[in-house]
């Protein structure tokens, strides 16, 4: 185990450092310094700004000593915007957020998907399996982008249940909508792929000799079908976690829950390339080690696995 | 010895009738498709969309970036689609005309999924049938490349790729073209796997055809079932990721739009009560993507008949 932890630690090193690389020589190669502005600041201030944020320095010691102020104290160095600001401090601002409602969408999406997969498939061409396909067909060209003008539209202009927007540390009725928003889509895909794939379970070998020595419904699906069942899941949630987090810009713009989203959209607008890398290697390494997990996750459950 | 000359005739006659016309797998597979009723629907809606997307433009009675002055400021109460005014879809925020916006919207979103499309079937093809053919050491790398590539957040790079490099639907169509042939690539790979040792592949080998050749000319036509029910699944799939970044207002720069544009314009502006700008738009999008997704499943029923 600890040896494929360890061959899948190899590939994840060097997908974080191609990300830094790779968006760092994108920050070098946009046309124009952070401070050029139109009304042309004069050299020597120029040269000073330059130097109090490194930027005289040759191409790969910048690169070098940003590297290292990550790995060595987790530090993306200041925000090129706003001068007194950190990119950790405007990370650590919205990153509570995002944390919050996106692991409450990844657990609602799972649950729901799944339970409405597995019922979808014990009861197959009953009226709740049409209902679950119908929905996660639905909800296929239902992305958090469109399902979210859609709630407010309902929830809050028609019917005036729930708050159009705003955090407020997290009441619930004001996190209500960006979960359904983001959930929706991810909900539906995992109940289609738990469906297919809880129905060939069903029908395989060890199901029918499980029924043959009496066991009851509840016993074979829990002890039995579920396990197998659910490795295409598994899989399934590596992208999923990528798109949804993907997806979290889209909640923070909608409903102004102010997350790490938001961060991201401002600084992309403001050309504050600090914190759009800073956001985007946090994400990246977010990624790498949840797909880590789901790996190890994935072995775990399946037996023919060996490492 | 007598010749019977009458049976022999006949027999003559049946050998020159033709031979039952054997049916090629793609007749048989357009013979499943058609079928499908869900797949023929998806089909003709898809061609309505191509209609309007290409026809739309001339019966549009303004142009996609004139502003109506005779509307403008009160746009809730007289931009209302109508008949008589000649704005079918009303107007959006600004006065112009929403009928022409969403045929150019909706050019613009085709555009951007079909082209993304076509870069992951001519790059992830050729990259998936060659990694997949050479095998070993050049197989690996290549597929580990595809691995980091594929766990690389794409949609925060791509974001950054626009900024960097300013936001034009070229740049759009390069990164959206740089993620999108990953998975064909895999999916091919898979498939070239499963060809390589068929007998037809040895003979070409035995005659001393050059790997390339045996690439285009014995995997890639065995490949096409597979690469075409996945490009047409990609399709929405590309424009859902250029209406997710247009809706960010990272996308398509005005006085161009996309769906993603104009959704994200109806929907800033439901507290004024002007339903009808998320509702046309949101409407070609979600009928389109229904339509692609209906049609690849009616493809891949088609062509893959083991997975039925």
């Amino acid at each position: 185990m600890l040896a494929f932890i360890a061959k899948r630690l190899a590939i994840a090193v060097p997908t974080l450092l191609l990300l830094v690389v790779f968006s760092f020589l994108l920050m070098h190669a946009a046309p124009g310094g952070p401070f050029t502005s139109e009304r042309g600041l004069p050299p020597a201030v120029l040269a000073n700004l330059n130097a109090k944020y490194g930027l005289d320095q040759p191409m790969w010691r910048q690169m070098t000593t940003y590297v290292w102020g990550i790995v060595s104290h987790f530090d993306f160095g200041p925000s090129f915007i706003y001068k007194d600001r950190t990119v950790n401090e405007i990370i650590a601002q919205g990153f509570p957020v995002t944390l919050t409602y996106g692991s409450i969408s990844f657990v609602v999406a799972v649950l729901t998907g799944v339970g409405l997969g597995v019922s979808a498939a014990i009861w197959h061409n009953s009226w709740l399996d049409y209902l679950a396909v119908g929905i996660s067909i639905g909800a296929q060209v239902l992305p958090n982008f469109v399902m979210a003008p859609i709630l407010v539209l309902v929830f809050t202009l028609w019917l005036g249940w729930l708050p159009g927007g705003g955090w407020e540390g997290g009441q619930w009725q004001y996190v209500i909508m960006p979960v359904v928003a983001l959930s929706t889509s991810f909900m539906a895909s995992i109940a289609r792929i738990t469906r297919s794939s809880m129905l060939e379970v069903m029908n395989s070998n060890h199901i029918r000799t499980a029924k043959a020595k009496g066991l009851p419904m509840r016993k074979v699906i829990l002890r039995h079908a579920l396990k197998p069942a659910m490795l295409p899941v598994v899989s399934y949630l590596g992208p999923a976690f990528v798109t949804m987090i993907t997806g979290s810009v889209v909640v923070d713009m909608y409903f102004s829950t102010g997350g790490i989203g938001k961060a991201f959209v401002d600084s992309a607008l403001n050309r504050d390339y600090a914190v759009m890398m800073g956001v985007t290697i946090l994400v990246g390494t977010l990624t790498v080690l949840f797909n880590l997990l789901v790996d190890v996750l994935y072995a775990w459950i399946d037996p023919k696995i060996r490492y | 010895m007598v010749i019977d000359s009458t049976r022999m005739k006949s027999l003559a006659d049946r050998l020159a009738v033709d031979e039952v016309k054997g049916r090629s797998l793609w007749a048989d597979a357009r013979k499943r498709f058609l079928k499908n009723k869900a797949a023929v629907g998806g089909l003709i809606v898809l061609l309505l969309v191509l209609v309007f997307a290409a026809f739309g433009g001339t019966i549009a009675q303004y142009s996609n970036e004139e502003l109506d002055f005779s509307i403008m400021g009160q746009i809730a109460e007289k931009g209302g689609p109508s008949l008589a005014n000649g704005h079918y879809f009303g107007t959006d925020d600004l006065g112009r005309d929403l009928f022409a916006r969403t045929v150019q919207g909706t050019q613009i979103s085709l555009a951007v999924g079909i082209v993304g499309s076509a870069i992951a079937v001519l790059v992830g093809t050729f990259y998936g049938a060659f990694a997949g053919y050479v095998g070993g050491r050049t197989d690996n790398i290549m597929m580990r490349t595809v691995d980091i590539l594929m766990s690389i957040p794409y949609m925060f790079v791509l974001i950054l790729l626009l900024v960097v490099f300013g936001r034009s639907i070229i740049m759009l169509f390069v990164g959206i073209g740089l993620i999108s042939w990953l998975d064909m690539s895999r999916i091919v790979r898979g498939q070239t796997l499963s060809l390589k040792h068929k007998e037809f592949i040895e003979a070409a080998e035995a005659t001393g055809v050059s790997r390339l050749i045996i690439i285009r000319r014995h995997i890639v036509p065995n490949l096409l079932g597979v690469v075409a029910v996945y490009a047409t699944l990609l399709v929405p799939l590309m424009i859902l990721t250029e209406s997710f970044i247009s809706f960010l207002g990272l996308g398509v720069q005005e006085p161009l739009t996309s769906w993603g544009a104009l959704i994200s314009e109806g929907s800033g502006t439901l507290n004024y009560g002007t339903y009808w700008q998320l509702a046309f738009p949101l409407f070609f999008f979600v009928i389109t993507l229904f339509a692609f997704f209906f049609v690849g499943d009616g493809l891949r029923d088609a062509l893959d008949p083991k997975d039925r």
